[in-house]
């Protein structure tokens, strides 16, 4: 398998997949990230994927010689791991996210339909019609960056970053898309948003989304927003195939 | 449920009253620790904890508790605090004027403080954080296994700093029974009996250099910022925290620009955002960025990052990630020992 291992720190390894944003490179760092959870190997504390990049933090205590140590470790273990450059639909979980676009809950679609040269239904259905994988979560515990926009949809961020953008945000970063977990200040153009809790420490898991899911946004009108969010926005995966094998 | 915390009988089977500590003054910015949280990076959660580990740690082993007891982290003005039970407390890191009932107190020791009495602060003449521990440590209810406060993220017990009114509950500790005996020898002594010397944990000077070994981006510096990186006195800028400090100086630059994509970050990284002025990340750094990382600061030195407040200098000495993984575990083994000594100490009652 093809990756570059750099020490970060005393007690973190980087793995390097690639050194742009792809959806292929990106399953193999979910990949990645599954076998080693799966391998358990001892006095890992830590995996944390990013779009291209795997962390990796271990128990010093563990390695002797420090990340050298625990490189060959890692190399070991995945030296037995079979090539695998597609998404795998079978061992990621689907969810549906219900969306409220445009208007208050999407003050900057009309804005992003002109930049793509679209109405707002278009946009509306061109964000609806794509899946996206879950690349990473960042910024925010809970926060999902999303590979798999529309190439028209593509829209620069704000000049000026907004203060307060509200939890549940949908937005879209430059090729990116992604969801407010909670109330932050933000650059990212606002097209709808979401009544579903993404984030709550007191959930267990407390994260809607997890690194390698696969996520559908659906359109919802108002009045379904509100009566989502009156049943305090909890959503549920359509389908878990992780665990049924 | 609400922004005071509720105090709770403690129906343990020696004592019926629960040990409370009430907030007065909250000072500056006083935070519940421990040694944060680990893993959740994956869901964009980071470790928070303690900043000053190494001061953490101590005072923990001065009053008689775990490594990993919840303490109180005090950044620059102390709080002042109403102890509503006996208890046995110990004060770490930056030189704080600290008093009981208005008597000065002594940092780096085990101290007893009496049931009614209040515990105040003045400001810190140097540095930027202290540790006040208690017997049994802060009980906080843990979010996501840790009573760390993450402030950036505003995740963890109570989802805020203290603030006046608080009233903070107190583990009873584990081994009632010694504790106790302990108690009520230190309670007929004055205090303090004894201090550690505090100058391996602390940089009194504040001059000390931090090592720094090359990030992944370091080589892609230009000829002269690769120079200016070890050899100018960088300031640490007034927007500086926990989340990381900006470091004022001659700014540096790249040879190329460099296109990235975001990757994880570790606390200690050095990145180089385009303003040329370079950020040293602290134990709330984002879990992942998209600058370059032009350096790694020596985990063995993040204490002195921690204890450097805004205005302060700070110089970089390179050095080796061999070197840098060597000092950690020295410094891993000296902290060992000491809290060793100390517990045998405290053993002796002495």
């Amino acid at each position: 398998m093809d990756f570059t291992a750099e020490p970060l720190c005393e007690d973190a390894l980087l793995l390097r997949f690639g050194h742009v944003m792809d959806t292929r490179i990106n399953a193999r760092v979910h990949a990645v990230a599954a076998h080693l959870r799966a391998t358990a190997l001892p006095g890992l504390m830590e995996i944390a994927p990013a779009y291209a990049s795997l962390l990796l933090r271990f128990d010093p205590d563990a390695y002797a010689k420090g990340s050298d140590s625990f490189c060959c470790a890692v190399r070991s273990a995945l030296a037995t791991m079979p090539e695998q450059n597609e998404p795998d639909p079978f061992s990621s979980r689907e969810v549906e996210i219900p969306v409220c676009y445009g208007g208050a809950h999407g003050p900057d679609l009309e804005e992003v339909a002109e930049h793509a040269g679209l109405d707002t239904q278009q946009v509306i259905d061109r964000h609806t019609a794509r899946e996206y994988t879950v690349a990473m979560l960042g910024f925010a515990p809970g926060f999902p960056y999303l590979l798999g926009l529309d190439r028209a949809l593509h829209t620069p961020r704000r000049v000026t970053p907004r203060t307060r953008v509200p939890a549940g945000a949908v937005a879209i970063g430059g090729a990116q898309t992604g969801i407010y977990p909670r109330e932050l200040p933000g650059g990212w153009m606002l097209i709808g948003r979401t009544p579903l809790v993404l984030f709550d420490p007191q959930r267990d898991p407390p994260c809607l989304l997890a690194p390698g899911d696969r996520v559908r946004f659906r359109a919802m009108d108002a009045g379904e927003f509100i009566a989502v969010s009156k049943k305090g926005g909890h959503g549920r995966p359509l389908a878990d195939s992780r665990d049924h094998g | 449920m609400g922004d005071r915390l509720l105090i709770l009988a403690i129906t343990g089977d020696r004592k019926k009253t629960a040990m409370s500590i009430e907030v007065n003054k909250p000072g500056l910015l006083t935070i519940p620790q421990d040694r944060g949280r680990t893993g959740y990076a994956h869901l964009g959660v980071g470790c928070a904890g303690a900043f000053d580990l190494p001061a953490f740690r101590l005072a923990n082993a001065l009053s008689g508790n775990q490594p990993d007891a919840c303490a109180l982290e005090i950044t620059l003005l102390g709080p002042m605090l109403k102890f509503h039970a006996d208890a046995w407390i110990a004060l770490t890191g930056a030189p704080v004027a600290a008093q009981v009932d208005e008597q000065p107190v002594s940092m780096w020791a085990p101290i007893f403080v009496r049931r009614g009495s209040t515990l105040a602060f003045g400001a810190m003449g140097q540095g930027c954080r202290a540790y006040l521990a208690v017997h049994g440590g802060f009980d906080f209810e843990p979010v996501l296994g840790s009573r760390s406060f993450d402030v950036n993220a505003a995740l963890g017990p109570i989802g805020r700093p203290l603030r006046s009114g608080d009233v903070l509950k107190v583990r009873e500790a584990g081994d009632g029974k010694r504790d106790t005996a302990n108690h009520d020898r230190n309670r007929q002594r004055p205090n303090p009996q004894w201090t550690i010397d505090p100058r391996p944990w602390f940089d009194v000077d504040q001059g000390l250099p931090l090592r720094l070994f090359p990030g992944t981006h370091a080589h892609l510096l230009d000829a002269k910022s690769r120079g200016l990186l070890y050899t100018q006195s960088f300031r640490i800028a007034a927007d500086s925290n926990r989340v990381g400090c900006r470091l004022e100086g001659e700014p540096l630059e790249l040879a190329e620009p460099v296109e990235m994509v975001s990757e994880a970050c570790v606390a200690g990284t050095v990145q180089l955002p385009p303003s040329g002025q370079p950020i040293a990340l602290g134990v709330e750094h984002p879990v992942s960025g998209g600058y370059p990382r032009i350096g790694q600061i020596a985990a063995a030195d993040l204490p002195r990052l921690a204890q450097r407040r805004p205005g302060d200098a700070l110089r970089f000495a390179p050095c080796t990630l061999e070197e840098a993984q060597r000092a950690l575990r020295e410094r891993e083994q000296q902290l060992r020992e000491m809290e060793t000594i100390i517990a045998n100490r405290l053993k002796q009652g002495a």
